[in-house]
């Protein structure tokens, strides 16, 4: 049963995009900006626990925890100084900063570090187990299962939580909330707390699955995040979790079955041809532009 | 009546103001730079970066169009490039026995180039233009990956019994004596190099005349109503699809032609040249030079193109300034207190009159 297996690891690959596809539509919907250096706060994440593991020697959840404390940090940061001075500025331009942003972040990272790839200590155990007869790493059975907790606490606390409720409110109206009393720029960095809070986590799920760690490694990853998240529809949390997994799983299909190089171009040409049918993503919501 | 005089003010007194300008400033540059060049007083480096500044040029005179113009985002520029590179190669290629002229057979490959990339235009414009803001914007980025992966495995060349063309390397044969145009990952290598500058700045002038005529016309009123307010076009007649495909079209079709001369300027072209990040590159051109504003995008691509060149001193630290540079430009443009204060600094009482 080939079929299986590569069904398990395309769910694998689909957890970590759907985790950074979750960063990339909470901020999308809350801030309706495009974080194009959400795919290196992810690189940066991936050094960190890199240098925890290794030069620290610390154990492995506490390298974990270095990566989404430093994260947090830096996506509020970046929050604060790059794009809450453009708030009311066009679209176009958060767009720019935010790859400016980007920029900064692979260059810096490529004079503190240097360019070449560092390998990743396999931190996580890299046994296997048999479900019938495929085998799956521990590895992807982990990953799957994070993404399955984060996306269970993130429903939760967007639904079940003040600041959960605020941050709905926030992406539906911001005006009106600011009037009911929310603090809209508190929200705001929360939620880029939580988007980076996340890519940290992905990150390390996706050094310890491909063990290199350089300074552009995060940009591919963010791309098919994005994609995943406009997949789902973009801003819709269980948009970004169906969409992250069935782009994992239609990536490794076609790398399976039908072409290892072309899976790119077939990842992209599916998307191009679900926003054909629905023109807002799986789960996205029509709008209705009243004159 | 405000609204009507101020868009009156905007296209009518400084229309061929700015029109004039723009193309003064490329014949200027032009002169300046072929003076230059035969007191040989421009650096090696400098005369290397010349063609791919008109080709860049080109192509963010293009987005323009559409991002500025036609108000669509449009992040695949790059791969419309990559569309009329490869075309333009394989055409020269073939054309090489046929016509031995550098210059003929360059704008043939251009045209080419140009004619193959809006066929492209149109048909990723049909997807693109039922959608809105950033799902359209994520078509034109997946439609650049997928054309960046098509040409890594496409394997074309021709030899005595015609053109062969395969997307798997070892289906791919060719006679004995025949020639390898594109070669999957390596990309395009051996071409002749026919590319030069004068006839880049004539493609720049070319595309300025394109987009100012269209701009100016019917239809480029059209585009830019459909750009500001959807509905209300669509309620006095404007058909949006047509008028936004046209816009789209010739964009592509521009960048095409960029990427034909692009292509030509080098012995050898990989399909990662023309990335995600050469398309954020355009679109970063276009943005700081000024939505809609041909004569500050041509000012822009100019100086971003050679400022990383000009900060070579700094080494490593050039592009993590040019990234510095990049934000403080966005936030300091976009600051409304400092901006109404260097407004005032040059208006200063004339403001009130006006």
């Amino acid at each position: 049963m080939q079929f299986l297996s590569y069904l398990i690891n395309g769910l694998g690959l689909g957890s970590v995009y759907a985790i950074i596809a979750l960063g990339y539509t909470m901020v999308y919907g809350i801030a309706k900006m495009l974080n194009f250096a959400h795919g290196d706060i992810i690189m940066i994440g991936a050094y960190i626990a890199f240098f925890a593991l290794t030069k620290f020697a610390l154990p492995f959840p506490l390298a974990v925890l270095a990566a989404i404390a430093v994260c947090t940090m830096l996506g509020v940061l970046i929050e604060r100084l790059a794009y809450k001075p453009l708030r009311q500025a066009p679209s176009l331009a958060v767009l720019i900063t935010a790859i400016g942003v980007s920029y900064f972040l692979q260059n810096g990272a490529q004079i503190l570090w240097s360019s070449s790839s560092k390998v990743f200590p396999s931190a996580i155990s890299t046994g296997s187990i048999s479900l019938g007869s495929a085998s799956v790493s521990y590895l992807t059975l982990i990953t799957i299962a994070t993404c399955i907790v984060v996306m269970i606490c993130l429903t939760l606390f967007i639904n079940r939580t003040k600041t959960g409720s605020a941050m709905r409110a926030c992406s539906e109206d911001k005006g009106a909330s600011m009037l009911m009393g929310i603090n809209v720029n508190m929200i705001i960095s929360i939620t880029f707390a939580i988007g980076s809070g996340l890519a940290a986590i992905a990150s390390v799920l996706l050094a310890s699955t491909y063990p290199s760690v350089y300074p552009t490694m995060g940009s591919m990853p963010g791309i098919k995040a994005f994609t995943a998240a406009v997949f789902g529809g973009i801003g819709s949390i269980p948009g970004a979790f169906i969409g992250g997994l069935l782009l994992g799983i239609i990536e490794i299909f076609a790398k399976a079955y039908i072409s290892t190089q072309l899976s790119d171009a077939i990842v992209f040409g599916v998307l191009i041809v679900i926003l054909l049918i629905k023109p807002t993503g799986l789960l996205g919501k029509k709008i209705n532009v009243k004159v | 009546m405000k609204e009507k005089s101020s868009v009156f003010s905007r296209f009518g007194d400084k229309k061929n103001r700015g029109r004039l300008m723009s193309f003064a400033l490329v014949i200027i540059a032009y002169i300046a730079v072929e003076v230059l060049l035969k007191t040989g007083s421009l650096g090696s480096m400098f005369s290397s970066l010349l063609v791919p500044i008109t080709c860049y040029v080109v192509a963010a005179i293009g987005l323009n169009l559409n991002v500025g113009i036609s108000g669509e985002l449009n992040l695949g520029q790059a791969g419309f490039m990559s569309v009329g590179a490869f075309c333009g190669i394989c055409v020269s290629g073939i054309l090489a026995n046929s016509i031995s002229a550098g210059i003929p057979r360059l704008i043939i490959a251009i045209f080419c180039g140009a004619i193959l990339a809006a066929v492209f235009g149109f048909l990723i414009g049909i997807p693109v233009l039922k959608l809105q803001g950033d799902y359209l914007a994520i078509v034109t980025l997946a439609f650049g990956q997928i054309i960046k992966s098509i040409f890594m495995n496409a394997y074309i060349g021709i030899d005595t019994e015609g053109l062969h063309f395969s997307f798997v390397e070892s289906n791919f044969k060719l006679q004995p004596g025949g020639k390898m145009l594109l070669n999957g990952p390596m990309g395009a290598t051996g071409t002749q190099k026919i590319a030069n500058f004068t006839v880049g700045t004539v493609l720049v002038i070319v595309a300025l005349l394109v987009v100012y005529n269209l701009m100016f016309s019917r239809s480029g009123r059209a585009i830019m109503a459909a750009r500001d307010n959807r509905i209300a076009a669509e309620s006095v007649g404007i058909p949006i699809s047509r008028t936004k495909m046209l816009a789209f079209v010739t964009s592509a079709a521009l960048a095409g032609a960029a990427g034909a001369l692009y292509g030509l300027n080098y012995s050898t072209l990989v399909p990662n040249k023309f990335d995600f990040n050469t398309s954020i590159l355009i679109l970063v051109y276009v943005v700081l030079g000024g939505l809609g504003n041909m004569t500050g995008t041509i000012i822009s691509t100019v100086v971003l193109i050679l400022l990383p060149e000009l900060l070579r001193s700094l080494q490593d630290y050039r592009m993590l300034i040019y990234a510095v540079v990049l934000i403080l430009i966005m936030l300091v443009t976009n600051n409304e207190w400092l901006m109404t204060k260097w407004k005032s600094l040059f208006s200063g009482k004339a403001k009130g009159g006006a």
